[in-house]
């Protein structure tokens, strides 16, 4: 069995309540750091341990947390978002829901190395449940002293507040998200100043994912150095990787970074392999926003090496034939999936999910949805292929805040693997517009 | 006591170097060359959604985008994307392209595509048309076709009072009056409502704005989404005479733009700068009660750009400048004309001349056609 550092405690009866789990070494790393550790100390572990952003960035955390301003009499602020929100991806929902604490355990030791005061855990609306369970396990921890007023009688306190989204993925994007806590529109602010400069109630802030902050216990107790030692190269530690699709056991695992696709894709501790009797056609590695990988590139890259799981190894070939490890939603296709079908989709989600701020995101994912249509319906012509190619061209960059582009990838990365298959979308629109029609093979010139 | 002057910022905009305050942005650095030389007005980048009296205005239009070839005099590197040049700060020692920038007006131009493929291509029944800052930005940038085939997006009208129409449809959000409403009035009542391009400008749950300096929102609007009712469908711009004038007003600086259709005011504005932005907003009682002369004190007529519809048939033919320039281009280049054919006067050599070209031509096409 590959190493737990996150599900490791997940199956045992019970887990959500506080008893069960500081019987399994919960909160030790909350006394660690609190009583034997100074903030500085905490935050170089989390440099050392290399981990990096689990959103999808994938920026390293410390590097973050280094970044965080700190000017005298302003409040700083670490803010975890937990609006996970991108399709394919149910990592957090799956550890926030099952092991509150070791999340609780993370933002005290988190909030302590970064001075914050006033934490906050923003939860997406839908999840109302998971509010609900972490609110209790806030109020389990603090009655057992471990948060507010003067933890473990340090002098240091902490308030944890855990505040409902509205249900919007753009509240995902870190600037959107202090927007919507402080109680305004979701709109993504422009860059600079960063959040580590001006966030939160114009204050410096961090902004972290849930997986990143719940790393943080094993990485006081164990070291950062331990935690580097995981993984491979830039890529350390483990990920929880949300698999779903065509393929035998879909769910949610935890991998050691630098495991092999096609080990993960293929064995029985993980995915199962490709639902019988059928075969691989594409994957996306990521969540929806990242670029779709045809058969050919998955298990290996363009270069003949073996693909890992990992930052670098996905990342690898660029645009051109790699893809990204995003926030681990692993999405299989087998060959009974309409590749343009699943395009027009995920591009209707993003048309839908756009704020609508700035001019390139707001008009082009609708545009692009609306051509994506017309190819899926059967009433495309050739020159809207070129033409999505060059909506995603323009949106891609010029927009405030990451959508545009995660808009823009797949749509682009579809045309760039399957182009064949939009071209049989348009030579045979009466075939294609039958509800189920899937392309199958080579092209058919007429 | 001696005041200590700034240390100025030198940064380099499409190859012209010049010196900005600190804290300046790439936007007003390209208005302060525009400024001092108006040929270079052309530089400017075009903003559709920066006001610059309205702080936290900006980035949103993405018009303005520009690059920034080198970043600053210590860090040369050039920023991996194109930037808004509307928020974005200089640094010493910058350079940045924009009309130098292929890339740059490429993007502009797709910027002017998103922007249209929404709107209404209704400019002859729009109020906006002349002044309208989109048509300007369209025909600078744009193309003249569209590749969008769909329908567009429309919304059901809303009424928003008695002064302002609210015409969403025409709306491209670039939150403008948002800010004017949340900056200018007391009573913020007007925001955006839904999501992506289903977003649209309302006041809350359709309550009317009412308040003495809402009237300003038809000013910053840029396009024909906020018009005056008092002045809709009643002439069109350039067929109206702008003064400048002003009167005692105990809730504003009473200082607009009376605007004439022979002796009778039909509309009264706040005053525009160059760059078409209100520096003195003015209220209610102003802009929609006083439609008189004897309101108002005339101080001549408003300034307006050559290059703008508005100027057309202006019968102050006094007050426009000759244009020099084309004199000063012609006399230097008739010099260069080639005169050394010699004149043929006589007709007849003319039409055998001509009967011979004609030969040559059908010649041509006999051959392309046995080709």
């Amino acid at each position: 069995m590959a190493r737990k550092i996150l599900t490791e405690h997940i199956n045992v009866p019970g887990i959500e309540t506080f008893e069960v789990y500081r019987k399994q070494g919960g909160y030790v790393a909350v006394e660690k750091a609190i009583k034997t550790m100074t903030p500085d100390e905490v935050v170089e572990e989390a440099k050392k341990s290399g981990v990096r952003g689990r959103g999808g960035a994938g920026f390293p955390m410390g590097m973050k947390w280094g970044f965080l301003a700190k000017p005298e009499g302003v409040p700083r602020y670490l803010v975890c978002n937990a609006d996970e929100s991108e399709p394919g991806t149910f990592k957090d929902h799956h550890l926030m829901k099952c092991i509150p604490h070791l999340l609780i355990e993370g933002m005290i030791v988190s909030s302590y190395a970064l001075g914050a005061n006033k934490s906050f855990i923003y939860v997406r609306g839908e999840l109302m449940y998971v509010i609900r369970i972490l609110e209790k396990a806030i109020e389990e921890a603090k009655a057992q002293g471990f948060l507010g007023k003067n933890i473990l009688g340090s002098g240091y306190d902490l308030e944890l507040v855990v505040q409902p989204g509205g249900g919007a993925y753009i509240c995902g994007e870190e600037t959107a998200l202090l927007e919507s806590l402080e109680g305004k529109r979701g709109n993504p602010r422009n860059k600079p100043p960063f959040p580590a400069v001006k966030g939160l109630y114009q204050s410096p802030t961090v902004v972290n994912n849930v997986e990143s902050i719940s790393n943080m216990p094993w990485i006081i107790n164990n070291g950062g150095d331990a935690y580097a030692a995981i993984g491979v190269g830039r890529s350390t530690g483990t990920k929880l990787i949300s698999a779903s699709g065509h393929i035998q056991k879909p769910g949610v695992y935890e991998i050691e970074l630098g495991v092999s696709v096609d080990e993960f894709l293929n064995s029985d501790e993980y995915c199962g392999g490709i639902r019988k009797g059928h075969h691989l056609k594409a994957l996306v590695a990521g969540g929806s926003s990242v670029p779709i990988l045809p058969a050919h590139l998955i298990t290996k890259t363009a270069n003949g090496e073996d693909r890992l799981m990992s930052y670098e190894s996905l990342s690898d070939g660029g645009f051109a034939t790699g893809t990204m490890l995003g926030s681990g939603g692993f999405i299989v296709f087998d060959e009974t999936a309409c590749i343009v079908r699943n395009t027009w989709n995920f591009s209707r989600f993003y048309h839908h999910e756009s704020c609508g701020q700035c001019s390139p995101c707001r008009e082009g994912t609708g545009w692009m949805e609306k051509v994506l249509h017309r190819i899926e319906h059967g009433h495309g012509s050739m020159h809207d292929i070129d033409l999505l190619v060059d909506i995603s061209k323009k949106i891609e960059g010029n927009t405030i805040c990451p959508l545009g582009d995660a808009a823009a990838w797949p749509v682009a990365s579809a045309i760039r693997h399957f182009r064949d298959e939009f071209v049989w979308h348009i030579t045979h629109p009466q075939e294609a517009s039958q509800p189920g029609a899937v392309y199958m093979g080579e092209m058919t010139l007429v | 006591m001696e005041e200590v002057k700034p240390q100025l910022i030198k940064i380099t905009f499409d190859g012209i170097e010049v010196e900005v305050a600190p804290g300046t942005t790439i936007m007003q650095a390209a208005r302060k060359i525009a400024e001092a030389d108006e040929t270079q007005a052309g530089l400017v980048p075009p903003a559709m959604c920066y006001y610059k009296p309205l702080p936290a205005s900006g980035g949103k239009c993405r018009a303005c985008l520009v690059r920034v070839a080198q970043g600053s005099a210590k860090d040369p590197r050039p920023m991996p994307k194109l930037v808004p040049s509307c928020i974005t700060q200089v640094q010493e020692g910058m350079v940045v392209e924009n009309t130098t920038n292929p890339a740059v007006l490429d993007t502009r131009k797709s910027i002017v595509e998103f922007l249209l493929i929404n709107h209404p291509l209704d400019c002859p029944i729009c109020d906006q048309a002349g002044e309208c800052h989109l048509q300007d930005f369209a025909f600078e940038h744009g193309s003249a076709k569209t590749r969008y085939e769909e329908e567009r997006r429309t919304f059901d009208k809303i009424d928003i009072g008695p002064y302002v129409q609210l015409h969403m449809t025409r709306c491209i959000l670039c939150y403008r009056c948002v800010y004017t409403a949340d900056q200018i009035t007391n009573k913020r009542e007007h925001g955006v409502m839904g999501r992506g391009d289903a977003s649209e400008i309302s006041t809350y749950i359709e309550k009317a704005i009412d308040n003495d300096f809402s009237g300003n929102v038809i000013d910053v609007c840029p396009v024909g989404a906020l018009t005056d009712k008092t002045f809709r469908f009643k002439n069109r711009v350039w067929f109206s005479k702008p003064e400048d004038a002003h009167c005692d007003c105990e809730k504003c600086s009473g200082k607009v733009t009376v605007w004439y259709r022979g002796d009778e005011v039909i509309r009264v504005t706040a005053r525009k700068n160059t760059w078409g932005e209100v520096n003195e907003f003015i209220c209610n009682t102003c802009r929609f009660e006083r439609k008189k002369t004897s309101d108002w004190v005339l101080e001549g007529p408003t300034k307006v750009k050559r290059s703008s519809v508005i100027s057309a048939n202006k019968y102050r033919a006094d007050l426009v400048k000759k244009p020099d320039f084309a004199l000063k281009l012609a006399a230097t280049q008739f010099k260069n004309i080639d005169d050394s054919r010699p004149y043929v006067t006589d007709t007849e050599t003319i039409r055998e001349q001509s009967i011979e070209n004609n030969d040559k031509a059908n010649h041509r096409s006999l051959l392309a056609q046995n080709n």
